[in-house]
């Protein structure tokens, strides 16, 4: 089992999220080339090693999140939220809460 | 190499079992080959041997990181079927059947091919016209499948969990009496010998650390044995397909690696002799017994990207609570061991049997759940592939350009989204 560390909720069991996938591929705009879209929604890097990837805690907060973990030994490097408003809005309240 | 027969066996036990031979040879590495095949798993010593046997070419190399028939080919769960229903996907996996069905004596080698039927249990009306579809489908292009009312299923496998207040419970099922289960190693270890005895090298312990091109041609392959150079190529590495790729400077490709588990239980007096599949809201689990007893047996793949060659527990539980459900005599059996391979999952869970960007490489990929059964057609169309550089029309739309055209081969009708395709 892994245990993540839900940035919301604390460490869960892998069990209560479910696996998106490579983070790193971001979507065009709606009105980019065919060619861009089947490039985004179907290559893969696969890499075999540290990877950025959501995942979303579907069992708890249901909030998307991005983990860089070792797809050969499964170690997880860091989470953090994917949306990158609220993982500043999150690092702001932790920076108040440690400086206060 | 002398042929096996059953007069060598009676001898050889007489006499000691001194009088066998090395099944295949351990050879050095040439400088150059016509083709080299990487991996030595089911694809990639299939391919060989077809190469050898239907093209006649003959001066080939296999090349495995391991031992052959070391990764997936010893990681699965021995199941062979052709009830698949899409074009692409049923002539090919019933000229897999075909082979199957011949398989011990082409090779003189007993693969104890097992043709004790697959047997799908059917939980709903919905479920039973969509099983009649896909049946009547198969037997419309020359493959064999049965429906089974409740009777019908009672009969044959009396022990199931027949109860009216089942959670799912059962109504029916579909069969392929066709189909069955083989010995996974001995079929790697046949197609070893078949291909070792007309002249191929197997070189194990030979890893492939880089991919040597002269602009759209590959040239050589740099290994832990030295460079090998090569007039073709064939990528058989599933599992790793992307790792090779990128040596090859080739980019992406439409494949996540995935892990699947397989699970063997405790050896059980004959109980089971057919194979079980159990696929209703949620589950997803198939079963047969071993010709040793062990109850074998699988279920999802781990729901997350991995190259690592261990499964996680999750599914252990998953698995043992569906095997409960439907065969509740097994709650007190032991497991005894599980393991786990690494997988292609292709974006539409079918695979690649295709040219690629290089001129004179070849790509044998994108096996998902499906690898074992097809690993005879795999290596069989892969060789033609390779020996006439144009594709047989059943391969045609196995190719990686077949997202960007919008044909698909979504058997399960999943969407682009490798983990789903179970």
């Amino acid at each position: 089992m892994l245990r993540i560390s839900c940035p919301f909720c604390g460490v869960r069991d892998h069990s209560e999220f479910s696996y998106g996938g490579d983070a790193s591929v971001e979507y065009p705009a709606l009105d980019a080339s065919e060619s861009e879209w089947v490039e985004a929604v179907f290559q893969r890097e696969n890499l075999d090693g540290v990877q950025f990837e959501t995942w979303q805690h579907i069992q708890g907060c249901r909030m998307w999140i991005v983990v860089e973990r070792d797809t050969r030994t499964h170690a997880i490097h860091s989470v953090r939220p994917a949306h990158d408003g609220i993982a500043q809005a999150l690092n702001a309240e932790q920076d108040g809460v440690g400086t206060s | 190499m002398k042929p096996y027969s059953a007069w060598k066996v009676f001898v050889n036990g007489l006499t000691g079992q001194k009088g066998w031979d090395r099944a295949w040879r351990d050879p050095e590495p040439k400088a150059e080959y016509d083709v080299v095949i990487v991996g030595a798993g089911l694809h990639g010593l299939a391919t060989a041997y077809y190469l050898a046997k239907n093209h006649d070419i003959k001066n080939i190399a296999v090349v495995e990181k391991g031992w052959l028939g070391g990764g997936n080919g010893g990681r699965n769960t021995t199941i062979v079927r052709s009830n698949y229903m899409l074009p692409g996907n049923r002539e090919f996996y019933e000229h897999s059947l075909k082979l199957w069905e011949n398989l011990s004596h082409d090779l003189n080698y007993n693969v104890m091919f097992s043709q004790r039927a697959h047997v799908t249990l059917l939980h709903s009306p919905a479920a039973r016209d969509g099983a009649a579809r896909r049946y009547n489908t198969m037997r419309l292009t020359g493959s064999d499948g049965e429906l089974w009312d409740l009777e019908t299923l009672k009969r044959n496998i009396p022990h199931l969990n027949y109860s009216a207040d089942a959670r799912f419970p059962i109504i029916g099922a579909m069969a392929q009496p066709r189909a069955g289960t083989a010995r996974h190693d001995a079929v790697a270890w046949g197609y070893a010998r078949g291909a070792d005895q007309q002249g191929i090298d197997i070189l194990q312990n030979c890893e492939v650390t880089g991919v040597e091109r002269n602009g759209s041609t590959v040239t050589g392959l740099q290994t832990s044995r030295g460079v090998i150079r090569a007039k073709k190529v064939g990528f058989a590495v599933a599992g790793n397909t992307s790792r090779l790729w990128r040596m090859a400077e080739l980019g992406k490709l439409p494949i996540e690696s995935h892990k699947l588990q397989a699970f063997v239980s405790e050896p059980l007096k004959p109980l089971l002799d057919h194979v079980v599949v159990f696929g209703v809201g949620g589950a997803h689990f198939y079963i047969s017994q071993s010709d040793k007893g062990g109850m074998v047996f699988g279920g999802d793949i781990d729901w997350y990207k991995s190259y690592a060659q261990r499964g996680n527990l999750p599914i252990v539980q998953d698995v043992a609570e569906c095997a409960t459900s439907i065969l509740p005599c097994l709650g007190r059996v032991r497991l005894l061991r599980h393991w786990s391979g690494v997988m292609d999952m292709s974006m539409d869970g079918s695979p690649f049997i295709c040219k690629t960007p290089l001129d004179n490489l070849y790509l044998n990929a994108g096996w998902n759940y499906g690898g074992f059964k097809a690993s005879p057609a795999s290596g069989w169309y892969f060789a033609d592939l390779i020996a006439n550089n144009r594709p047989d029309p059943v391969i045609a739309d196995h190719t990686l350009d077949r997202f960007a055209r919008g044909i698909n081969i979504d058997e399960r009708g999943a969407g682009p989204d490798p983990k789903l395709h179970g």
